[in-house]
């Protein structure tokens, strides 16, 4: 699976690496030769500092940066907690330095990383607009109790009815209540946090893999906890297939279980992921061709990208939420077809044959 | 692979991020807002269902209206009729009596003229007697001044009594 991630990143960028030798030798009088590979890897991935822009050159330019808390623990040292402006330019401090944005200690020993970077403060920033948005939201039913809804309410009311009556009703069935809340709250946060990382400068939570990764497995530990015994019957003893098949079939079921939350994974990480660096990809264009003129299509290009990404945010959200909920459904589901309509005969009609 | 190892830390961050919030908005938005959904469901259906069971009333009681209408008329053209009958019978009764009374009143007053007119003629007998013995008298006062006509005038009495 990670191979084939690295061959869809490198498809995905294939126009930024076919261009680069052209841009290397256009910049070869240039002190420094841009890396549009570089760039987008620094732009999607993680860091110690939020660097908003900068002005001027790498060196003695004025850097628009927020130092975030770095949070180390390490078993021979124990918790250090410091800003992140002493890692700067790759300096050492208390024993810890950076190298590509990698907490390493100078002695090799090993560091636990639980700094609030980037990706951490825009987590926050996120848990404090859902809050911020859901209680309004949740206020303005007090407010207009019994009478119609208004103003953020009616904006996001079809939103939760469409979860609650598209989603969870039809996926999970009658007991969809007690999964309404981590249901709604999946959705949001993934839409919140996909649109959060469409804006200039933000963080690329979502398309982070220890994020989706932590998602999937909420979902997974959901699923195993609210399964019934059907559940369970179906993987240790599938309906239907005879005795000496259930050798590979149990396998394979076990594995099921495993794979739906890795692509629950995988599809939010790489979607997200590959949206980003298409973006930036066509930004980049600009600075490869180091000409003014590919501008207008660069724009055009990378406007289409991101509006289709305020698509995408949102489909992307719906799409993890309702497999959740299908993958809960399964689970609870009380009843299952023993033959799935294949005719449950015993087979013995073998006379029609001669 | 620096894209696809997950970082220790992230993990840590939104674990307990995520389960916070889930906690809060759980406990603080999810739960006003999903029973004021419902809520509001429930009366609207509330409010059909009554207004379904209103229109059904309505028409019972139409129904009813019209039931009782008809049976005012009905009980109104009873009433017309018995009351003009009795006014006829009592006008009959009126006439009936008013005959009576003054075939009644006809009578009596025959009756006091009978005795009003005997009474008169009692009078007129009494009065008439008084006067002739008062004429009979005077003239008897002077006639038998001498005796020999009282005697002539006795016996012509006394003839007379003897012819009644």
């Amino acid at each position: 699976m990670k191979r084939l991630l690295i061959a869809l990143f490198c498809i995905l960028s294939l126009p930024v690496f076919a261009n680069e030798p052209v841009a290397t030798q256009a910049e070869a009088t240039d002190k420094e030769a841009f890396s549009p590979s570089e760039m987008i890897l620094h732009h999607i991935g993680d860091s110690h500092e939020w660097h908003f822009a900068t002005l001027g050159d790498e060196e003695h330019g004025t850097h628009f940066t927020i130092p975030l808390p770095v949070i180390a623990y390490q078993p021979t040292k124990g918790l250090s907690v410091f800003s992140s402006s002493n890692l700067a330019h790759g300096e050492a401090y208390n024993g810890l330095k950076l190298e590509h944005e990698h907490l390493v200690a100078e002695d090799g020993s090993k560091v636990y990383d639980f700094s609030i970077t980037k990706n951490v403060a825009s987590l926050l920033l996120s848990a404090v607009i859902l809050l911020l948005v859901f209680t309004a939201v949740a206020r303005g039913y007090r407010k207009n109790h019994g009478k119609a809804p208004k103003g953020v309410q009616s904006f996001f009311e079809p939103i939760i009815t469409f979860i609650r009556d598209e989603v969870a009703k039809k996926s999970i069935g009658p007991k969809y209540e007690r999964y309404m809340p981590y249901l709604l709250t999946i959705f949001f946060f993934i839409w919140f946090n996909n649109l959060l990382g469409l804006m200039p400068g933000a963080a690329n939570l979502t398309g982070n893999i220890a994020v989706t990764m932590t998602l999937a497995l909420m979902t997974l530990v959901i699923t195993l906890a609210s399964s019934n015994k059907n559940y369970w019957a179906h993987i240790f003893a599938t309906p239907g297939v005879p005795k000496p098949l259930l050798l590979i079939m149990i396998p394979v079921e076990l594995i099921g279980v495993v794979v739906k939350p890795f692509s629950l994974m995988i599809r939010l990480f790489a979607n997200i992921t590959a949206g980003h660096i298409v973006v930036l990809s066509f930004i980049s264009l600009i600075f490869i061709f180091q000409s003014i003129y590919i501008s207008p299509v660069t724009l055009a290009f990378g406007l289409f990208i991101n509006v289709l990404e305020l698509l995408v945010a949102i489909l992307q959200a719906y799409i993890f939420t309702l497999l959740t909920a299908m993958y809960i459904g399964g689970a609870v589901e009380d009843h299952h077809d023993a033959d799935f309509q294949m005719g449950g005969g015993d087979g013995a009609e073998p006379a029609h044959a001669h | 692979m620096e894209l696809i190892t997950p970082n220790i830390g992230l993990i840590f961050w939104q674990l307990v991020i995520f389960l916070i919030v889930l906690f809060l908005l759980a406990k603080f938005a999810w739960k006003p807002i999903l029973g004021s959904l419902k809520e509001r469901e429930d009366s609207i259906e509330n409010a059909l269902r009554m207004a379904d069971q209103a229109k059904l009333e309505m028409q019972q009681l139409k129904a009813g209206n019209e039931k009782l209408i008809a049976e005012a008329r009905m009980e109104r053209d009873k009433m017309m009729q018995e009351a003009s009958q009795m006014a006829n019978q009592l006008i009959e009764q009126a006439k009936n009596k008013a005959t009576e009374e003054g075939s009644r009143m006809i009578m009596q007053a025959r009756e006091a003229i009978q005795n009003e007119k005997h009474a008169a003629l009692t009078e007129v007998k009494n009065t008439a007697a008084k006067l002739s013995i008062d004429i009979a008298e005077r003239i008897l006062r002077r006639e038998l001044a001498d005796s020999g006509s009282q005697q002539q005038l006795v016996d012509s009495y006394l003839k007379d009594v003897k012819l009644n």
